[in-house]
């Protein structure tokens, strides 16, 4: 045993969007078992694909989140394939499952059910709302859930429409505070014996990730505007750039204050001097005397147009080796090349690779997401096949014969 | 009432800012005894931050910092001061778990890393978090979540598909990042329970968010393809988008994601016949006659208010959303219910909010017990009553600086 968990077991339930909380549980040791209906999981389609062809165990979606988990196959509409369920759900430590609030009763699985037969199983849903409240049936793709838990007011131009990322970071969010409410309520059970339903909404989950928006409103009645490549949040009402234009694409800089601020702003003024590009107006600043809360706007123009001309005369790179080199808060804004491209990343050997023998090559993952001294976080072998392991998990977990699983299967169960 | 989870775990956390406050205040709001080291000599920069108590500054004024520290204990101490490291000494001999988030090697100069730390206390369990990791040509770079989310990828895949990127709002990374952080550190405790064993933990702000982009990396790594900034639209279905609606800049997000959903949006809209329209008829020609399809529902919902359009199409089984602002979801009906927001009354702000965690526990729910501790809160509880510091030393050290 040197998985912080392994030895423990899941059942994973969830479609795609809740398949990130399952995965970082794979990923600290415990055996999670992924449960398809017969013919595989209808998100096994879910685009991009490897190579662009679609086929069920191709899609990169299914390979990211599924890193490292089993799969078996399982009829739960009907009733052999419930009873089955019940068997596999006793020797269970944690169900994950996303459907909408109420499917599992409705197939006789309920939560109300299933915890009298192993009160220590941990029930972990996931959906965009909750289990409860006016919004419980609503449909929650990601854009409804960032609209509602307020980052798209925040977020884009002024001139344009709110804006949501082009990513459905909400389900990333929400995967993650359902693997963290599911460790919370493991950590009980360890103590006590007891498990628990942990409810987790991803319209909520995005409220936590609102910096001071809401305490700015709350306390100071002050609405944060969405202001594009600038923001809005520290001065009052001052907009200030925070990406910025260089050669080749955009770099990120904020003119923040405080001792780190000062120290930055000064190693980038003396910069711009040794270039031969210092500024009279930025080089006169007392950094230590900057106040965000009551810089001017005409302080914040001075400042852009100069660090604008600075920025503008040089590649992202140049900017970004230099900003190292002199110890400047100022980051590249990477494309997925320039993370592939990271030379740090590779230093730290942070890249894995993964063997996929059916399309006859590795392919590279990101690696464990915390380095651990003890008890290592794995990154997982690829994602399973359709039922890749239902003789494996149906024989030890349950005991069944080979026998006994191939008829299961001729009858359509699994 | 059964009792908190964390009741009797000990947590020294030497974190400021955001990513390793918010780690520690899952724990924290969940019964663990949390005590930040803080010291006025170089305070939080959070505690420098708006909004303050009636817009006036002041280091134990500001919301942003209360935010991320609900329930935590607060102590001074001036880790520059020679006298400190017997003060941490006791308090490492106190905890089981030490966070920290400086800037790689600080804790190292002060003589309190992990190897210094684990002579004291073999099973210690300790986390450190930085931008980019404890090792590596950068880990020294310095800087914070709202630049490091550009690093990571995340700005990359905001914006226009005919404008450069744009910076998603806040800090993202410093709410992927501690989730993970308390993860690891929960699986730490139960490594602990079951060997004996303590370990180190190296959580790298950019390392730990690329978990969430792995598709994105992959579709590189396999295909050699950057994924695209799109604005609202999406790779995967349309209509997708973030409609106009009646008053002021108030929208309402709209998606049909199924053939069905696709049908329902129409009916509600009293325009049934759309659904067969040869532009609009299969999920294909949607994709490609976005614009057109984009005008239609504008012209829509510009007609009403966006509760409106959420509850009508709602209502038929389309998904739509309200895009709130934060007022709007400091009242949002579904956060009200689901008791999300909590008012606390602090020292010097007085009544102001904070947030529950998004996870709801069915036996053992958080508890929000107290609010964000001023500066040096509870000196006088942690240093005489839990470490049982002689009152002669403690007036010594406060009078030397020691615990400013």
């Amino acid at each position: 045993m040197n998985g912080m968990l392994s030895g423990y077991r899941a059942l994973d339930l969830t479609d795609w969007r809740g398949w990130l909380c399952g995965r970082v549980l794979a990923d600290m040791g415990v055996e999670v078992t992924k449960v398809e209906p017969p013919g595989g999981d209808p998100d096994r389609m879910r685009e991009p694909f490897y190579h662009d062809e679609a086929h069920p165990e191709k899609s990169l979606w299914w390979w990211a989140y599924n890193q490292g988990k089993k799969s078996i196959t399982l009829d739960m509409e009907a009733t052999p394939g419930r009873e089955l369920f019940r068997s596999l759900v006793k020797k269970t430590d944690f169900l994950i499952e996303s459907f909408p609030p109420g499917h599992m009763e409705g197939l006789g699985l309920g939560y109300g059910d299933i915890q009298t037969s192993n009160p220590g199983l941990i029930w972990v849903s996931v959906t965009p709302f909750g289990q409860d409240g006016p919004y419980r049936d609503y449909r929650g793709p990601d854009i409804v859930t960032m609209a509602l838990g307020g980052f798209m007011s925040l977020t884009g131009d002024p001139d344009r429409a709110p804006l949501r990322l082009s990513f459905p970071v909400s389900h990333a969010l929400a995967s993650l505070q359902a693997a963290l409410g599911a460790m919370v309520a493991f950590h009980h059970r360890q103590a006590t014996e007891q498990g628990q339903f942990v409810d987790v909404s991803a319209q909520e989950s995005v409220t936590t990730a609102l910096l001071n928006a809401i305490p700015m409103w709350d306390m100071n009645r002050v609405l944060i505007q969405r202001t594009g490549r600038f923001r809005s949040g520290l001065s009052s009402g001052v907009k200030q750039r925070q990406v910025w234009q260089c050669r080749d694409g955009s770099v990120a800089y904020m003119v923040v204050g405080g001792l780190g601020g000062a120290q930055s702003h000064r190693a980038l003024v003396k910069w711009m001097e040794a270039e031969g590009m210092g500024d009279e107006f930025m080089s006169s600043i007392d950094w230590d005397q900057f106040d965000m809360a009551t810089a001017s706007r005409e302080f914040h123009t001075r400042v852009e147009e100069a660090l604008g001309r600075f920025f503008l005369s040089h590649t992202k790179h140049e900017l970004h080796q230099g900003a190292v080199d002199r110890g400047i808060w100022l980051q590249l804004v990477s494309s997925p090349h320039d993370i592939a491209d990271s030379t740090h990343l590779s230093a730290r050997d942070f890249w894995a690779k993964v063997p996929h023998p059916e399309v006859g090559e590795s392919v590279t993952y990101p690696g464990p997401f915390v380095k651990a001294t003890a008890s290592p976080i794995q990154v997982g072998t690829r994602a399973p096949l359709v039922g890749e392991h239902n003789q494996e998990v149906y024989a030890e977990v349950l005991g069944l014969s080979a026998a006994e699983v191939a008829e299961l299967k001729e009858k359509g169960v699994i | 009432m059964d009792h908190l989870v964390f009741d009797g775990l000990k947590v020294l956390d030497f974190t400021w800012v955001a990513a390793g406050p918010i780690l520690t205040q899952s724990l924290a709001d969940h019964g663990a005894m949390v005590v930040r080291v803080e010291s006025a000599t170089r305070p939080d920069i959070l505690r420098m931050a708006p909004p303050y108590k009636d817009g006036k500054a002041g280091i134990d004024r500001s919301g942003y910092f209360a935010r991320f520290n609900s329930d935590k204990y607060g102590v001074s101490l001036n880790l520059n001061h020679p006298r400190a490291a017997s003060v941490i000494r006791r308090l490492v001999d106190w905890c089981d778990v030490v966070v920290e988030n400086f800037t790689p090697g600080s804790m190292k100069k002060w003589g309190f890393d992990y190897e210094e730390l684990r002579q004291l206390k073999p099973d210690l369990i300790m986390l450190s978090t930085s931008n980019q990791g404890q090792t590596g040509p950068h880990s020294h770079h310095p800087g914070h979540g709202g630049i490091l989310t550009s690093l990571a990828g995340f700005t990359h895949l905001t914006g226009w598909d005919d404008q450069e990127p744009c910076q998603p709002f806040g800090a993202l990374t410093d709410f992927i990042t501690p989730l993970l952080g308390t993860i690891a550190l929960i699986g730490a405790l139960e490594f602990r329970r079951r060997t004996g064993q303590g370990q180190y933990l190296d959580l790298s702000q950019y390392e730990s968010s690329l978990i969430t982009l792995t598709p994105v990396m992959l579709d590189l790594f396999a295909n050699g393809r950057e994924a695209p900034r799109m604005g609202n639209r999406s790779p995967h279905t349309a209509p997708h988008g973030a409609y106009p609606c009646q008053g002021e800049d108030k929208w309402c997000a709209v998606a049909a994601e199924t053939e069905a959903e696709w049908r329902a949006l129409c009916q509600a809209m009293g325009q049934p016949a759309l659904s067969d329209d040869p532009r609009f008829s299969t999920l294909e020609l949607r994709m490609q006659n976005q614009d057109a399809l984009d005008e239609l529902i504008a012209a829509w919902t510009s007609q009403r208010t966006a509760q409106e359009v959420m509850q009508t199409l709602q209502g038929q089984g389309v998904p739509a959303g309200a895009v709130q602002n934060p007022s709007e979801v400091l009242n949002d009906p579904q956060l009200r219910h689901r008791d999300v927001f909590h008012v606390l009354e602090h020292a010097e702000i007085g009544s102001h909010t904070y947030g529950m965690p998004p996870f709801h526990l069915s036996r053992t729910p958080a508890e929000l017990r107290m609010p964000a501790p001023c500066v040096g809160q509870h000196n006088e509880y942690i240093y005489r009553e839990v470490l049982g510091m002689p009152d002669e030393e403690f007036v010594e050290l406060l009078v030397e600086g020691v615990l400013e």
